[in-house]
């Protein structure tokens, strides 16, 4: 019930903070889904940027570290890769609208996977 | 010798085993003994423990906690095979007794680390790290840092390394990725380390191995065609480019997860190399260094390791095409399997000869044990998010 009033408000929160900005628009994912791409960013995107996303080959993608970066860049990086570095772009496995949530989440603070 | 003084001297021996064996039973409360050549670990990433297994029994036997952040997390053992190493992402460096089944010493050597080497003697333990860009090397007794040498390839640059191998007497190779650069490092005096540094070998060398007779050097390129190979039985070891046309320029795939090179898969006079960005597996003959056949497979290779008597190379993928394994067979150079045998394959480990190999499956929490000539399961273990597995007969090979 606890866990189930802190996603309510943080739900809300996120809504509210995402119009506010004006970014765009967070598409409703599915809790289902949400938890796909939290597993993918940990352990696929954690191969280079490492499980806590404090870097690797990649550079690291904690809060600190994207400080004043654009939601919009960070998504394009996400879905389209960086030509010239390891970046890859992750088009064939998201939608950009996948994209856009993972970035946000990013720059918030990435959840943690939820334990089975 | 006399009778007498053979008698005495078997006494003594008595006696001096006695107390170390009785304190021994004591301090290991019970843990039966057994010889360290059956034994292995499995790197359980989310939870940051590792898992130490029999291969024989194919059993757990005990769970280390307590090591830190264990994504890409590698292991060496020590030259008796009873230490596993771990390198941490976190720049933990762990030494876990795999017969007490307990950490012995870890020290933060860094801050972000991807992985080691241990010296051919067994004493110099050497990790390579992110950040600070460098290899730091430490007394495998105690890991007291013994000498640091970073990765400064400009004035005040530090490149990352990659590519960290053990080569014969006390000597190291490794790359630097953001310098272009392959560096020797001659730890025969450790108050004086001498660096050989070997420039513009390729662009963005993402990784290396050692072959198995400690000659050639050999590191993929991430940025362009091609693999850089240095022969280190040369007096003066040089760069030669090969396999500059393998068509990493052409078109490449989104290249999801760098392949790994180390663990070789040098199978009789050939090398199995993965293409990066391509779904091939490249055959090079190491006489002459010439690609002389190319196989398609399921997906972009990651790991791709010779069964110890090189008569099957097995390969896994990256995501998306993770959940599946192929084997090829070497004498007729053709994929004769491809198996499912779980989610997110993330690596695979030989027993000492080869009879079987265990794989781990990340995301159905599970290690697959198959039999190599029937390729049927012969056991599964429950094991949390497993990736690497490291079995001690590692101990005794060179370059692993």
């Amino acid at each position: 019930m606890l866990s189930e009033i802190k996603r309510w408000i943080r739900t809300t929160l996120l809504c509210l903070t995402v119009g506010l900005a004006a970014t765009p628009a967070t598409a409703q994912l599915g809790p289902e889904r949400e938890q796909a791409l939290i597993r993918m960013v940990r352990q696929d995107c954690g191969s280079c940027h490492g499980m806590q996303l404090t870097g690797g080959l990649g550079p690291a993608l904690t809060p600190a570290a994207l400080e004043g970066k654009p939601v919009e860049s960070l998504a394009t990086t996400i879905y389209a890769g960086r030509p010239g570095t390891p970046m890859p772009p992750w088009k064939a496995m998201l939608k950009e609208s996948e994209a856009d949530w993972i970035a946000q989440r990013l720059l918030a603070g990435f959840p943690q996977e939820s334990r089975r | 010798m006399t009778q007498d003084g053979m008698n005495r001297r078997s006494l003594l021996a008595a006696f001096a085993v006695a107390p170390l064996a009785l304190s021994g039973c004591a301090g290991w409360s019970g843990i039966p003994p057994e010889g360290s050549g059956d034994l292995g670990v499995i790197v359980e990433r989310s939870r940051g423990t590792l898992a130490i297994i029999n291969t024989s029994r194919r059993e757990l036997l005990a769970e280390i906690g307590g090591l830190g952040d264990l994504s890409h997390a590698s292991v060496v053992f020590s030259r008796d095979a009873r230490y596993a190493y771990v390198f941490g992402r976190d720049g933990a460096l762990s030494k876990v007794d795999l017969l007490q089944r307990r950490l012995v010493t870890r020290v933060m050597q860094a801050g972000n680390s991807i992985g080691g080497a241990i010296s051919a003697d067994g004493t110099l333990v050497a990790a390579q790290n992110y950040k600070p860009g460098g290899v730091k090397v430490f007394d495998a007794r105690t890991l007291e840092l013994v000498a640091d040498l970073p990765a400064d390839y400009a004035p005040g640059k530090l490149s990352r390394v990659v590519g960290l191998v053990d080569l014969p007497g006390r000597r190291f190779a490794y790359c630097l990725f953001d310098a272009n650069e392959i560096w020797i490092a001659d730890l025969s005096d450790l108050q004086q380390p001498k660096l050989t540094k070997l420039r513009n070998i390729g662009k963005s060398p993402y990784d290396a191995l050692v072959t198995p007779d400690g000659r050639h050097y050999i590191a993929g390129l991430f940025g362009e065609d091609g693999l850089a190979l240095v022969d280190l039985w040369e007096p003066v070891p040089q760069v030669r480019r090969i396999l500059d046309s393998y068509g990493r320029g052409q078109e490449p795939l989104p290249v999801y997860k760098m392949p790994h090179l180390r663990g070789w898969a040098v199978a009789g006079r050939y090398a199995y190399l993965p293409a990066i960005g391509h779904h091939a597996v490249l055959v090079v003959d190491t006489q002459t260094w010439q690609e002389v056949g190319r196989i398609p497979v399921a997906g972009q290779p990651v790991f791709v390791m010779a069964r110890p008597d090189g008569r099957q190379v097995w390969v896994n993928f990256s995501v998306p095409d993770y959940d599946r394994v192929q084997v090829i067979d070497t004498p007729t150079q053709k994929v004769v399997a491809t198996l499912t045998p779980g989610k997110a394959v993330l690596h695979m480990e030989f027993t000492p000869r080869g009879e079987a190999v265990w794989i781990s499956s990340r995301d159905d929490n599970r290690v697959s044990v198959i039999d190599t000539a029937s390729l049927q399961t012969l056991a599964r273990l429950e094991v949390d998010a497993p990736s690497g597995i490291f079995f001690t007969s590692r101990a005794a090979r060179l370059g692993f």
